[in-house]
Formats: structure tokens, sequence, C-alpha cells
């Protein structure tokens, strides 16, 4: 289906309403991101075709400033009137909005100069019908591996692009196009009338970078079928060992606390912990958003502020908070490029791969799966339920389920005793398995 | 008084000079190839927030969405494409994207059109509730909510109220005859406190809402009382000790922890699932999944809550399904397409997130029946257990059956006795083997304020969930307090 709306037109369009609003009564400063994406989602399950999704969305948020006050409007309809009226609804809301000191466009000169080709778009035209075979190719896959896999939850293959346009009245306006493209495979296995079910993934910017897709669906069977039988556990306190991917939700915790808005809001169990050791000596961490066709790759933020590469964590130290331009106000700091996040986590990685860290653990649980909204970034209390595999002597013994990991991030951080070379690229954050010292597991 | 047809189809319809016509001809081409069935679904939306924070009016947003979604089905394949255009031409295109599920030549014909529901419903009043107090009236509001929270005690520091309004209009014209609209309105009001004490920081929120207006927050103090209940939260946990570690019997109280139900239960019994063959709940029809105490509903018929819906998107009408009855698992929750694959009908949960999205089994507001038992007399029979009034959400793997949910306001009972407060806590179980450790179901049964947001595939939607007090025997408890 044709859109209509070009990278060009979009870009035109958002320039020009960043032009017009700005010379409204009233305006001092005006912003505006304008975005369209088109893609394909294919679902098969059983060898057949469940769904074939058609995904085409366009969308331009416009942001006004009466000197320190604001008001915001999204739109989906790019017509001369709704775009006419959009504008008059956000300098009307910037009336009501009250003034807000620290409110305002970047300072100039952080904004974004330079803007290195990142290699994040790499069209390729997949039909309908190859998405579809990719798919079946994943799910037979799964389905072949072992006769206990009789049944899957389905097997998808996706593709999109995007095009995104930043924009503001301090003549900054630049456009970045990126592709997506991911697959994945549910697997559900049943023994003694219980059913589990487990998934596998890829997902890369050029489709040539995904994996091979009978990978992905052997190890979704693999992993189903390792969950059969699984147990509960006693209460104790033990060893945890996450896994890569489980890995990156206690990275994420560190990402919230030091974010802006926990940190002025006063909200974030490590308020005032600039400089301060959270985190064991070997533990460092930086950001890199200019890593060629990562996920989190960036040249600017969302406040269109050049990005950063930067120690996060340097020998266990917090070296830096992640700022937007409003955060940094408010806290008096300046803003290093992080208004929307961070872009490429970059965990170092130990000299133990995830074997050596099962032997390093000795006795206690890895976690393959968590589940749950156990995190208070404010006080650090941390409680979720898990999925794992009970380990004794460096070896896995059998899966466990009904089971729950408690502590408080604080010892968390400080009780990690080993990062491994395990890495996984597969997200915005890249890390290997985290073995903690000591959490509380509640079971039976 | 024009009827929601009218309304909508003035919305929707007219602005681009579509016609029911049009609406025949799309269809009739996409029946063209060997298709079951194909519906449009077509959606307005008008959506504003406001956000109060460190004492002043700091942000403030307002939206306008519009789109036309269109399916095919053919057998267990769906086809699916949409337009944020509602014009014909980008019709005619999401509907040939649609149809090419299908290869080959096809001979059904769409059935007449069905405009009459024999009793609509008329749960809420299709009146725009962004209109329903002035700006002034709204700012005034969230004003006098911050100056309420701040006035309780001084370890409040920080204090954000948000104020939400949409105001949804749809149209389903499907080839199995329906023609049917909607106008929903649906508000939220959240009050979000930090409390500070010594250097130790809390935080807790509160809220209501439901498919009314922004006067509800007014009546009784409404919205005041969200910023005292915020307050009292925070400073509860302020003072609390680290949970208990491990089994122990758990009293929940009344309204938004049956969110218990939701998860345990609620997505393992939508059809999907079960047609899928991938439910833990799959073939249990007829068996014993609960205790005798238990009956759980799935209502979308109450008039002005967040989960209920006059229709559901796909054009059918609410109704009130029993899940289980007595601890008997009686039925499942279904749309069109996986009843018909499971040789029944539509029980109105077909639910979709925006035009953007394919309609699946959801959730309205699903809670379970009051019992006889005084709550007083239900925590008074635990020697040493837990209480819990509130919970920060949950999940579920409906496969297994495991699920979790987090309090974030519960007590030590002690000796019968409520006594400390405790952290945060996940308490976690197996679905269908949780509900048979219900023992005891008070008289109290309430539904939660409005604030529900259900989350499955991508896709949210607002629901509602609800209980009366009820005591569980034993579930594991996930704290770091161990009892050994």
């Amino acid at each position: 289906m044709q859109t209509n709306v070009t990278n060009s037109d979009i870009t035109n369009i958002v320039a020009d309403i960043v032009k017009t609003a700005k010379q409204k009564p009233g305006v001092t400063a005006v912003a505006a991101t304008g975005s369209i994406s088109n893609g394909l989602s294919t679902q098969v399950r059983l060898g057949e075709v469940e769904t074939v999704e058609f995904n085409r969305d366009k969308s331009i948020d416009i942001v006004v400033y009466k000197q320190k006050s604001k008001g915001a409007v999204a739109i989906s309809d790019f017509g001369k009137d709704a775009i006419t009226s959009a504008i008059a609804a956000a300098c009307r809301i910037a009336d009501y909005t009250e003034a807000d000191q620290y409110a305002g466009l970047a300072e100039t000169e952080l904004l974004a100069t330079e803007f290195p080709d990142l290699d994040l778009y790499h069209p390729a035209a997949v039909s309908a019908d190859q998405a579809i075979a990719y798919a079946q190719q994943i799910e037979a896959a799964a389905l072949g591996y072992d006769p206990r896999i009789k049944n899957t939850d389905g097997a998808v293959f996706s593709s999109g692009e995007s095009f995104f346009v930043y924009a503001n009245s301090d003549n900054f306006l630049q456009g970045v196009s990126k592709t997506s493209f991911n697959a994945y495979c549910t697997a559900l296995a049943a023994a003694n009338g219980k059913m589990q079910r487990d998934y596998d993934y890829t997902v890369a910017r050029n489709i040539n970078s995904l994996e091979a897709f009978n990978a992905i669906g052997i190890r979704a069977a693999q992993k189903t079928l390792a969950r059969l039988g699984a147990q509960k556990l006693k209460t104790c306190t033990a060893p945890v060992l996450f896994v890569p991917q489980m890995a990156r939700g206690i990275w994420g915790t560190l990402i919230s606390a030091i974010s802006g808005g926990a940190l002025y809001r006063k909200s974030s169990f490590l308020l005032d912990k600039l400089g301060s050791k959270i985190f064991p000596d070997f533990v460092n961490i930086a950001e890199n958003p200019f890593l060629k066709g990562a996920l989190g790759s960036a040249c600017f933020d969302d406040d269109g502020v050049a990005t950063q590469s930067k120690n996060i964590i340097a020998n266990g130290k917090l070296e830096t908070y992640l700022l937007s331009c409003y955060a940094a106000r408010r806290l008096g700091m300046k803003s290093a490029g992080n208004a929307g996040g961070v872009f490429n986590l970059i965990i170092e990685p130990g000299a133990l791969g995830y074997e050596g860290l099962l032997q390093k653990m000795g006795t206690g649980l890895v976690v393959t799966e968590l589940m749950g909204q156990g995190t208070n970034i404010v006080s650090g209390d941390y409680s979720h339920a898990a999925f794992g595999y009970w380990v004794e002597n460096g070896k896995i013994q059998y899966p466990v389920e009904e089971i729950t990991i408690a502590g408080n991030l604080v010892d968390i951080f400080q009780n990690i005793v080993a990062i491994g070379n395990d890495v996984d690229y597969r997200g915005n954050t890249i890390t290997g398995s985290v073995l903690i010292d000591a959490m509380t597991i509640a079971g039976t | 008084m024009s009827t929601n047809l009218e309304i909508a189809s003035q919305a929707l319809l007219e602005p681009s000079g579509i016609t029911q016509t049009d609406l025949e001809k799309v269809l009739d081409s996409i029946l063209g190839r060997s298709v079951d069935t194909a519906d449009l679904y077509f959606q307005g939306t008008r959506a504003e927030n406001w956000v109060l924070e460190d004492g002043i009016i700091k942000d403030a947003g307002y939206s306008l969405e519009h789109g036309v979604g269109v399916r095919a089905v053919s057998g267990e394949k769906t086809g699916y494409a949409y337009s944020d255009d509602i014009v014909l031409p980008a019709l005619q295109q999401a509907a040939a994207a649609a149809r090419t599920i299908s290869q080959m030549d096809g001979n059904n014909k769409i059935k007449a059109w069905d405009q009459k529901i024999i009793k609509p419903h008329n749960l809420y009043l299709p009146d725009d509730p962004l209109l329903s107090l002035s700006d002034d009236q709204k700012i005034a509001l969230l004003h006098s909510i911050n100056a309420e929270a701040r006035r309780q005690d001084p370890r409040v520091s920080q204090v954000i109220v948000s104020l939400a309004g949409t105001h949804n209009v749809i149209l389903v014209a499907a080839s199995d005859g329906t023609y049917a609209a909607d106008i929903r309105p649906l508000v939220r009001l959240s009050v979000s406190v930090v409390v500070e004490q010594n250097g130790k920081r809390e935080r807790a929120s509160y809220g209501g809402g439901g498919r009314l207006d922004y006067k509800m927050f007014l009546q009784q103090d409404t919205g005041l009382k969200y910023a005292q209940q915020a307050v009292r939260q925070a400073l509860v946990n302020l003072e609390a000790v680290p949970a208990p570690a491990g089994v122990m019997p758990v009293v929940l109280g009344p309204g938004w922890p049956g969110v218990l139900l939701h998860e345990a239960v609620g997505h393992g019994l939508e059809g999907d699932c079960n047609r899928k063959r991938s439910s833990v709940f799959t073939d249990r029809i007829g068996q014993r999944v609960a205790s005798e105490h238990c009956t759980i509903v799935d209502d979308g018929t109450i008039p002005g809550r967040r989960g209920s819906l006059n229709i559901d998107d796909e054009g059918v009408p609410t109704q009130c399904t029993t899940l289980i009855e007595k601890g008997i698992l009686k039925g499942y929750m279904q749309d069109k397409l996986n009843a018909r694959l499971m040789g029944t009908v539509s029980t109105g949960n077909g639910r979709r997130e925006s035009f953007a999205s394919i309609p699946m089994p959801r959730m309205t507001n699903t809670y379970m029946l009051a019992g006889n038992h005084d709550p007083q007399e239900i925590i008074a029979s635990v020697k040493k257990g837990i209480y819990a009034v509130s919970f920060a959400g949950g999940q579920v793997d409906t496969t297994s059956g495991n699920f979790v949910f987090t309090a974030s306001e519960a007590y030590l009972i002690e000796d019968g006795k409520i006594t400390t407060p405790i952290k945060d806590a996940s308490l976690v179980g197996s679905g269908p083997e949780i509900l048979h450790k219900v023992s005891m179901v008070g008289n109290d049964l309430a539904l939660d304020l409005g604030i529900g947001t259900c989350g499955k595939d991508g896709q949210t939607v607002p629901v509602g969930v609800g209980q009366p007090t009820l005591k569980l025997d034993e579930i594991t408890v996930g704290g770091t307090a161990r009892n050994d």
C-alpha cells in the first residue's frame, strides 16, 4: 500500500509547522517530530498462515513554547486544516500550562552538527509470501527437532522500515531512516499432563544479519523441552545467575535509577550517588551511540542534542547520570544526550563463559525468565517471579518454577561476582550473563 | 436524539463522502476471493491529558487520530491492513492488501445489513468527556488535588496529578451483516506522591476513572480522596518491614486485588489460546478448577465501568459470561474468529486497541461474586499470614499457568490481627491450582476504581477487575525475610 507521504514530504511538513507555529502570537520556540513507518508481519502456526498484517503509520508531534509554558499536540492527519488546527490547539494549551523555568529547547551549542551514517537502513523487499515462508521454516525447525514438540504458539517474521525527523525553531532539522527485521518462535511441549512453552528470536537492522532461521526454531524447541518436569524449590538464600536476556533487566533498573526524571523527582534509590562506587571494581559499563548497524545507535537524542560515547560505570563507580536538557537544568548540570534514554549500553564482559559461570556458582539458581512488576526504583526493593534451573556442583539438575527472587538493588549491584563473556547482542543492552552472590529465593 | 450509528456515520464516513453502498462494494471486493468473512472498523479518537507537577500545570497534550482497519478471514487465516486516512481509495487499498490472505476466487456474498440490536446496551452517555469541564475547571481540579495531597503531611515531597480523557467513536461493518457503532467516553485521574522521612523515600499512587465524564472526580470529593489515599499508602510503606519469603496464608482485600483472577484464570480462559490448545485450561470445561466458593464472571455490561462496552470491537453486544461457577469451569471468552473455529458463538469479547490492530478475545470487567463471610472474620481466621490490599499489577504464562502479581500495600497478619506493613512483594502461583486454595469469600464484593489496563500481544485495552475479600490458604510470597 502507498502512503503517498514520502520522507521528503514529511520533512517539509515538519519544517513548515515549525516555521508557521513560530510566527503565532506569543510563541517563542517550537519543536516538531514527524514519523512514518511501513511494515509487514506474518504469523504461521502448524505450517499454516495465521495472520498477515500490513502496518503503515504516520504521526506528527508538535510542541510549542510561549516563554516557559508549553503545549503539545499529536496528529495523524497531515491535511492542511488538521495541521492548522493542531498548531492552534498547541498554542491554546500553552496559554493554560504554567511557566516552568526549566522548560525549553536544547541549548543550541549542544545540538548535533555531525550525522555520520550509522548503517541503520538496509531496505529489503520482503513479500508476504516470503515472510510466510521464513516463518514456516523457523517453525518447521522447532516441530522437527523432537517428537515431543507437537504444537507451537506460532512463528512470526516481521520486517519494517521507518523514518523520523526532528525539527526545532533553532534551525535543527534532521531525519533518520531505519530498517528492522525480526523473527521469533514459541514452542510448546507437555510431560505428565503439564505444558510448558519457551521461545527464541533474532533481530537485526539488516536482513542478512539475522541468525539462521533453523537455529531459532531449534533453540525454541530446546528451551521448551528443558522446562518439562519443572519442580518447586524450598525457600532458601543462594547465588543467582541471570542469563544475558534476564541480565538486561538488572541493567535496566540501573538505567531507570540514574535517569534524569527519577533523579529530579527524588524517586531513585541511586540519588546523590554520582561518583560513588555502586558496583564491584570489575564492573565497567559504557554507552556507545555510534556502533554501526546496532539496534540502539543514534547521532542525536530526542532534544536534538549530540549523543556521546561515555563511561557510565568505571571500575564500579557511577560516572554520569543520563539526562535530557530539561532534567539537566533541573539538576544544575549539562545534558550529555540522553533524552529518550541510553543509546547502546555495553557491559564489559568478564573472562568466564556460561559454563564457567555455572562452575563458579557451584550451587544456585539460573534464571531464564522473570515476570511481574516487582521493581521499586524509589526504594530499590526487587521481587519477581522467576523460572529457571537449579544447579549443583556447576551442573544443571532440574527446572524450577513458581518461585520468586528478591533483594534490594543496592545489595544486588554490590553482590555481582562475575559477568560472562556469553554476550547477547540482540538489543539496546549488550551484556553477558550476570552472577549475583546471594538472593532470597521464595518457594515452598 | 441521534442514534450512535447516525452520530458515528456523521463523524467517520460523511466527511469523505463514504456511503453504505461504498462499504458494501469494498466488502464485496474482499469476498471476491475465497474469504469466509470480512470486516471494516472505523475509528475516530480525541484525547487529552493534563499533568500537574511541582505545583504547576507542567504538561498538557491533545491528540486526534482516526483510521480504518480492514480484515479478511479465511479459515484460520487473517489478513489485516489499515489506513490512517479515512478516504475511499485508502480503504480500497487496505482491502486489496487484506484479501491477499487468500489467492483463490470465492463466491461468498455479504449478508444484508442488520442494524437492529434487539436490546441495545446504554451503559454510558455518548457525550464528549473532554468538554465536561472547562479547561479552567480542569486546572482548578488538579491544583485542588495537589493542595490536598500536600496538606496531608509535611513528609510529602512530590506530587504528580494527571487527568486524561478520550472520546472514541467506532463503526463496524462486516460481511456477516453487522452494522453497528459505539461512542465511548473514558476518563482517568491519578495521583502519585513521594514521601520522605530521614532520607528514606517511598512512593504510592492512587486513582480512578470510568466511562463517565470529568465531573465524577468532583462528586463526593472523589479526586481529593484519591490524594488522601495516595499519601496514606506512601506513609504506610515508609514504615514497611521486609516481606516474608515462603508459603503462607494470604487474605486479599476487596476490589483491585481481583487482578489475581485476571491473571490466574482470566487470560487462560480467552478463546484464542484454547483454540490453539496452548492454555493450561484447554479441554477443561466442566472440570473443577477452583474451590466451590468461587464463581467468576466477565461482565462487559456494568454501566460506566472502565472495562464496559455497549458493543465489542466486532459489533457484538457485550454480556455477562460465567467463566467459573462454584468452582466448575463453564466457558471461555470468545471473539468471532475463535468462536467460529471452536464451533461456538462470540461472547462479545472481541476487542482491539485501535483500527491498527487485529481483534482478539479480551477481558472486560472480570470479578468474583460475593460469598457470605464477614471480612473481619476472614482476617481473624489467620494465625500468621499476609493481608494485601493493593497491587502494582500482574503477569501470567497461560501455557504453564504460572502467574505473578505484586503487592504495593500489604500487612502481616499475626494472631488474627493486621499488624505491620510489609515491603512490595510478588505473589506467585499456578492458575489452575491457586483457586482451589480459596477457603473463605467475603460478603464485600467491590470492583476496582477504574485504572486497569491490560496488555496482550502488544495491544493494550482498558479493563476492570473486582472481588470480595478472600482467603488463600497458601500461596508463595516473594519477600526477603526468611522464616527459618
